[in-house]
């Protein structure tokens, strides 16, 4: 399956038909689920490979540590459920049974963020990147369309350890085509500028090149980068930007803390300290409604990324 | 037979002591549920599973899961005794830099098939293994140790739930039911009985022994692993501390070193059958 | 109107009041509202002693929809009761409305927020503890479904309420058999729903979950047991009413709003003829 610039395609999509393809060269690929396989779309896998599907009903803390045994037997166990259940209900599960152990899970939850927008709070995982990024050994996924999420699931599969792929519930564009490569731990440099780096992921990257956009417009030339792997954070990609542009706006469908702008910050704060703003929720939940709506209500909009720039543009002026 | 069964009594006796020993030289440490499933792990390790301390990566062997991870000195006790570490190692129970960590560590402990510790998780995991062995048409058992207390988790009755959906028979899950823990009674914290009802209501086979007596244990161990397409738990009625007067029953010693007195009267009243 | 016609035709307001929400919405779950409305009309429109002028009333019975998702059945029914207005429910799911894709603590008459599934219980049995040590005769009804009997925190909280002899909790499980993924058989095969609730101790009433008669009856029953936690397994249909989705596990979330919508008028158009009870309370 492959997915043409311009669609528009829910990340959980690719996620499910990539795992078929997956299973198909890789045997010893198994999955679990928590019955919501027709919304994480692995009832495809379930269709093709029933004797490697698993499906435990409502009851996320077992399917990880299920998955765990599994992994503890040379399977790679992919996990699928909410990004909310598997953060938080099945936490402990994920740090002492999964991440200690260094084991081969996938977690790999639709409905990151607030792409299960209508949904409301209690589908919302909006602090869930946060939570894996804080477990030792963790590495931290959210592709930004329908191309990467096949990529980066094919190389959470050959990676050594466990992996957290967020998948969105909504469609989101696709920005790249099918031949791009990705490497966990390397972000990718989607547009070049000299003002200001934007760093975005997941269903925040088109955002993000649409404020780029809207930017130029102005005279000014912003750079974006895909951090699609927050943890293991690729350092050397964010400082030869901010060699150059002096200032940082971070992007994510997720709580400022911990999340993307927590990781960028505390990197810059280390090791090469310039201003940096983040878009995100501050201190807050969101609510059901649209998208779009919502990315307007709690700051999160083109427009406020647009702003996010200036802004840190101008603070950059202050310091110097 | 009659030999067998006495070579099993003596073994549980010098596993009863090294618990003890060794839980002495740490100061901490769990000793009551630990001598509560001394007959339990003797009967596993040298009457029913097939694994070979020279190669604790075998593919092929049974695994165990101390679920009711606080006891690990009854597993590190058996496994210094069947050779996966020198017996002088038991020492090392949660010392720095040590093997031997407080709760089973299944990085660094060789013959340790899960980490464990934090309750509940054991037969989950367990499952896992289990449908891998299917999966896999593989032979091998896996065998989970269960505390009381921690049948309070619900993730307990959700493994429960999904144990039975998937017909594992290749699992036996065993209930070390001494009856107390952390806080007391469970009566007093948190009631199980009916016990067996649970299981059943979750279509489980149950078979209910006493966990002291070595025919029994063996008998439920058959029983179990002629049991096809539902999986089976053993309820084993046993006693917390057991084998030490001033420890049977007592929920002090849920979590408490003995001292060295103490550990000197305890020996004795192992060593003579008191 | 003798009560069961009243009730009946509530049940039949709050179906209606689902259908025209999640059409109107494009998005939400019918098949577990509907299979639920009979009781919901039952406890909202009999049973329950609540103030709908004062939804803080700290003696009113508490209701708990541990099945959030099926939101839209409560959400008719506070409205139908005043809470808030029926114009309201025209806004279920979009932004900057009271009415949350799942239910929100912070909308009129809810008592807590839900839609992970498997917390309900807990919460119910920490208000039931509350209102016995505050010497308080509020009781909490605490409605399930069946796919969260999956969640092991539901086997926790159904200890407890037993350990701590809750029987001022009422748990209604709507039993209408299917989950998200299939029938309860298929996902985890339960076997016998009575034997896992009694092997955890507590009294167990069967009933049909669409009998406002045998609904009434078991809640009387319900009442009347002492020392210990009762549970209505409710045998119900999933998508009750709209006949096209009924015992359909596909439709456990909209699947076609053109067919729904038709279905919202038509079913308008029924009532309208049907008695002078909807005549003025159709939107």
């Amino acid at each position: 399956m492959t997915y043409k610039t311009g669609d528009w395609i829910p990340t959980r999509d690719a996620y499910g038909e990539a795992l078929c393809e997956l299973g198909e060269k890789n045997k010893k690929v198994v999955v679990f689920e928590a019955d919501i396989s027709k919304s994480t779309r692995t009832n495809l896998f379930g269709k093709k490979f029933p004797e490697r599907y698993f499906n435990v009903g409502v009851a996320e803390q077992n399917e990880m540590a299920i998955a765990a045994g599994a992994a503890m037997c040379g399977k790679i166990s992919f996990v699928s459920t909410y990004a909310v259940f598997a953060s938080m209900r099945a936490c402990e599960q994920v740090r002492t049974f999964v991440a200690y152990p260094h084991l081969n899970v996938k977690i790999c939850p639709s409905h990151g963020g607030i792409t299960p927008a209508n949904d409301g709070v209690t589908h919302q995982g909006t602090e869930d990147l946060g939570i894996m990024r804080t477990i030792p050994g963790m590495t931290v996924l959210m592709p930004a369309d329908a191309n990467a999420t096949k990529k980066l699931l094919f190389a959470a599969a050959e990676w050594d350890g466990p992996v957290y792929l967020r998948l969105t519930r909504d469609s989101v564009p696709i920005i790249y085509d099918e031949k791009t490569d990705f490497t966990i731990g390397k972000g990718i440099l989607l547009r070049e500028g000299k003002d200001v780096t934007i760093i975005a992921l997941g269903d925040m990257v088109s955002k993000a090149l649409d404020a780029a956009n809207l930017l130029s417009t102005e005279e000014i030339s912003a750079e974006v980068i895909d951090m699609h792997t927050i943890k293991p954070l690729d350092g050397d990609i964010i400082l030869n930007s901010v060699k150059k542009t002096r200032t940082v706006v971070t992007v994510e469908d997720h709580q400022v803390e911990c999340g993307l702008g927590g990781a960028v910050s505390e990197f810059l704060g280390e090791n090469y300290p310039v201003p940096v703003r983040r878009i995100g929720f501050r201190n807050t939940f969101a609510e059901s409604g649209e998208y779009e709506l919502l990315l307007e209500k709690y700051g999160m909009s083109v427009k406020h990324i647009t702003a996010g720039c200036l802004n840190s543009i101008k603070m950059k002026g202050k310091i110097r | 037979m009659e030999k067998d069964i006495q070579f099993l009594k003596d073994t549980a006796k010098e596993l009863r002591k090294n618990i003890l020993k060794m839980v002495c030289a740490a100061c901490s440490g769990h000793p009551g549920g630990a001598l509560s499933a001394a007959e339990i792990i003797t009967a596993l390790y040298y009457g029913e599973m097939h694994v070979d301390p020279k190669n604790p990566q075998d593919p092929d062997r049974d695994r165990f899961i101390l679920s009711k991870g606080h006891t690990c000195p009854v597993l590190y006790s058996v496994l210094a005794m069947k050779g996966y570490f020198p017996l002088e190692e038991l020492q090392t129970l949660r010392k720095i830099n040590g093997r031997l960590q407080g709760h089973p560590d299944m990085n660094k402990t060789p013959g340790v098939d899960s980490t464990a510790g934090s309750l509940g998780n054991g037969l989950s995991i367990g499952i896992g293994m289990a449908l891998m062995a299917k999966l896999d048409k593989k032979s091998y058992r896996t065998y989970v140790l269960l505390g009381c207390g921690e049948l309070n988790e619900g993730l307990i009755w959700e493994a429960a739930m999904a144990a039975a959906k998937f017909k594992i028979d290749n699992l036996l899950a065993i209930v070390d039911y001494n009856r107390l823990q952390l806080d007391g009674t469970n009566d007093e914290v948190m009631p199980l009985e009916p016990l067996a009802d649970k299981w059943k209501a979750f279509n489980w086979n149950v078979i209910t022994i006493d966990g002291h007596d070595f025919n029994q244990i063996l008998g439920a161990f058959r029983k179990a692993g002629e049991t096809v397409n539902q999986p089976t738990v053993i309820i084993a009625n046993t006693v917390k501390g057991k084998g030490v007067s001033f420890m049977e029953n007592k929920v002090d010693w849920h979590g408490k070193a003995p001292n060295k007195e103490q550990l000197e009267t305890a020996l004795r009243e192992i060593e003579n059958d008191i | 109107m003798n009560k069961k016609e009243e009730l009946e035709r509530w049940a039949q307001l709050l179906r209606y009041d689902v259908v025209r929400m999640i059409s109107n919405a494009n998005s939400g779950h019918p098949g577990g509202s509907l299979s639920a409305a009979d009781i919901a009309a039952c406890l909202y429109f009999n049973e329950m002693n609540i103030r709908p002028d004062e939804p803080d009333w700290p003696d009113r019975d508490r209701f708990i929809l541990s099945k959030g998702h099926a939101a839209p059945v409560l959400y008719a029914a506070l409205a139908r009761k005043g809470y808030f207005s029926i114009e309201t429910l025209k806004t279920l799911r979009t932004a900057g409305s009271m009415l949350q894709g799942h239910p929100d603590i912070h909308t009129p008459g809810v008592d807590m927020t839900t839609g992970c599934l498997g917390q309900g219980l807990s919460a119910g049995c920490g208000m039931a503890l509350s209102a016995r040590l505050d010497k308080k005769s509020y009781r909490v009804y605490v409605m399930m479904g069946c796919g969260e009997m999956n969640e092991g925190q539901v086997w926790e909280s159904v200890m407890s309420a037993a350990h701590f002899k809750l029987d001022n909790i009422l748990v209604i499980l709507d039993y209408n058999q299917l989950q998200f993924d299939g029938s309860v058989r298929e996902v985890l095969n339960p076997g016998s729903m009575k034997k896992r609730w009694e092997g955890f101790n507590w009294n167990v009433i069967e009933i049909n979950g669409h009998d406002i008669n045998e609904i009434l009856s078991s809640f009387k029953k319900a009442k009347e047991t002492k020392d210990i936690p009762t549970v209505i397994i409710a045998d119900t249909i999933k998508g009750r009413g709209v006949k096209f989705i009924e015992k359909d596990y596909m439709w456990h979330s909209l699947m076609d709003n053109k067919k729904f919508t038709e279905y919202a008028e038509q079913m308008r158009e029924e009532l309208k003829n049907a008695d002078s009870f909807y005549a003025d309370r159709l939107w």
